[in-house]
């Protein structure tokens, strides 16, 4: 693959004594839709943190192996883990706005980037809100604040609020988990709008939903991983016996 | 199995749900019982003794001329030193305490003993101001040294306080503010502070009614009990309430016990207030997450 966002080599994980990743070898390309499906525990979320040094807040965390993002080692010293996590966003499992008004939390990013005009904030408060389709919905409510709104609306704010950031990947860690059926699949309508612009890594315990919606999947299984593949390949053809017994329901 | 659920039993327990009821509203009644006495005492003896000069006097030996200006304004002078220098002490070491410093032995012991600091009898911290500030600093017995020694006392409480509100912001949050390249700082600036301050507040004027009330450390420390004038400098003589109520008591005719209750009540007025400030303080920052 020429043009791959992150490049991950022979990369372990432990908390504390904990190994939690096993020898990770993989490539992610750019501008698609990556899905990491395995069963829970697996390592998805720890991976998926790896990837803009999250995990790196919890004191106990040690790792060895590489990781490069766009040619770049993503722990190399004189990086600064601020620049990593700015154009490497991230939406987390449970909505998590931050108590402040609607404008507020999608503003948050660019003020602690040190843009102060009022003119660009509401610009890109407008931008990034339609771009997490939430627009329509808030726009004459943008001094409420964001607990007022639904779970599923209260996700696409935070996606907004990610966006506003100008990031070029976004992590998503299961972010329809907590929502129903409905908001789930505005959500993916979403996602896919959003991979014109945008590399995104999702992790899902939901099959289908990584079916619907990725174009390549990991498979990952007691910290390793399994299988990566193409998605149409990796659920009608899969290589590996475990890939196998998993997406037919025989286990987790 | 076909065991039935034993009714016989659930006549036993509502029975004793009953009885538990009736020890804790008995255990209440007795508490409401002492401060009603206490405050309907302290009202038939002080009422009639307050006034506005009452409010704008100072000591005097005649009872009709006593007064308690000097002791509200010395009062007033010492929280408004006390409050912004245990304040910033407080939250900064509780924000140490809490989101910088390594969890290990040293640490643990240092949180352990913040919170055992705050039990700390008062009259300890009175000697600590008496050694550090009016001695070792050369401040003497001036509003100075007492406003510190009450910031030493309220200090543990309040560092309490604040662990526990910023300990109670979700950590949701501050994954999400450090997850787009927020550094600690503005994390805990913009997020952190803004949700911990209702905690932080109402703990904190919570303190400050007691250290309004004390006596014990300012005596130590040297606070006047009759003095002519309010402060007017760091450096000043001064007194406080509790003291000036403190002095009345000791006084042989029955008369001036009238005139200590008087100064009881205008002193348990302020605390309401203060303590109507911290409910409101919290009702109105109150943030949902
Ligand atoms: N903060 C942590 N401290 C210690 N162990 C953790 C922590 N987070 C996750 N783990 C462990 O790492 C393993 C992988 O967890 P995680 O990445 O959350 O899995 P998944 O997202 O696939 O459910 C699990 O065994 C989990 O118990
Ligand atoms: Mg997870």
């Amino acid at each position: 693959m020429a043009n791959k966002a992150f490049s991950i080599e022979d990369f372990n994980l432990w908390y504390g004594t904990d190994q939690a990743l096993y020898q990770i070898n993989l490539d992610i390309p750019k501008h698609e839709i990556t899905a990491v499906i395995g069963p829970s525990g697996c390592g998805k979320s720890t991976l998926l943190k790896t990837l803009n040094r999250m995990t790196e807040t919890i004191p106990s965390v040690q790792t060895s192996g590489s990781i490069e993002y766009d040619g770049e080692d993503i722990f190399a010293k004189k990086k600064m883990v601020e620049e990593l996590r700015t154009r490497v966003g991230m939406v987390f499992q449970k909505p998590n706005p931050f108590p402040k008004s609607i404008f507020e939390n999608v503003a948050y990013g660019p003020k602690i980037h040190g843009i102060k005009k009022k003119q660009v904030l509401n610009e890109v408060v407008e931008k990034s809100l339609k771009g997490a389709a939430i627009w329509d919905e808030v726009h004459d409510r943008l001094n409420q604040n964001a607990f007022g709104l639904s779970g599923g609306q209260q996700q696409r704010v935070c996606i907004a609020r990610c966006l506003a950031i100008e990031p070029d990947v976004i992590l998503m860690d299961e972010p329809t988990s907590a929502l129903d059926p409905i908001s789930t699949l505005k959500i993916e309508e979403l996602i896919k709008e959003l991979k014109k612009d945008y590399t995104i890594i999702i992790v899902t315990h939901n099959m289908q939903q990584a079916a619907r919606i990725s174009d390549n999947t990991v498979f990952m299984l007691n910290g390793e991983m399994v299988e990566f593949s193409d998605t149409d390949q990796l659920f009608s053809n899969p290589k590996d016996k475990r890939t196998e017994d998993y997406i037919t329901g025989r286990f987790g | 199995m076909n065991d039935k659920v034993n009714y016989s039993h659930i006549k036993g327990r509502v029975m004793k749900n009953a009885v538990v009821k009736w020890i804790f509203i008995m255990a209440t009644s007795v508490a409401l019982i002492f401060l009603a006495l206490l405050i309907g005492r302290v009202l038939s003896q002080g009422v009639g003794y307050l006034s506005i000069d009452f409010l704008k006097n100072y000591p005097a030996p005649y009872i009709e001329e006593a007064g308690l200006f000097a002791g509200i304004m010395g009062s007033l002078a010492m929280i408004s030193i006390t409050a912004p220098v245990s304040m910033i002490l407080g939250v900064c070491t509780a924000l140490y305490l809490e989101e910088y410093a390594r969890d290990n032995k040293f640490t643990r012991f240092i949180r352990v003993n913040v919170q055992n600091l705050a039990g700390v009898p008062s009259i300890v911290f009175g000697l600590l101001g008496l050694t550090f500030f009016v001695y070792l600093f050369e401040m003497g017995y001036t509003l100075i040294a007492g406003a510190l020694t009450m910031s030493l006392l309220v200090l543990p409480i309040i560092v309490v306080a604040a662990q526990e509100a910023i300990r109670s912001v979700p950590s949701e949050i501050r994954e999400a503010s450090i997850g787009m390249g927020a550094t600690k700082w503005q994390t805990i600036w913009r997020i952190v502070l803004p949700a911990a301050i209702p905690g932080i507040l109402t703990g904190s004027i919570l303190a400050f009614s007691r250290a309004i009330g004390e006596t014990a450390p300012l005596i130590i420390v040297g606070a006047a009990t009759a003095i002519y004038s309010i402060p007017d400098s760091l450096f000043s003589k001064y007194t406080v309430m509790p003291m000036q109520i403190y002095s009345w008591t000791a006084r042989p005719q029955e008369e001036w016990q009238y005139v200590a209750a008087a100064g009881i009540i205008v002193l348990l007025i302020i605390l309401l207030c203060m303590n109507a400030i911290a409910v409101w303080i919290r009702n109105k920052f109150q943030k949902r997450f």
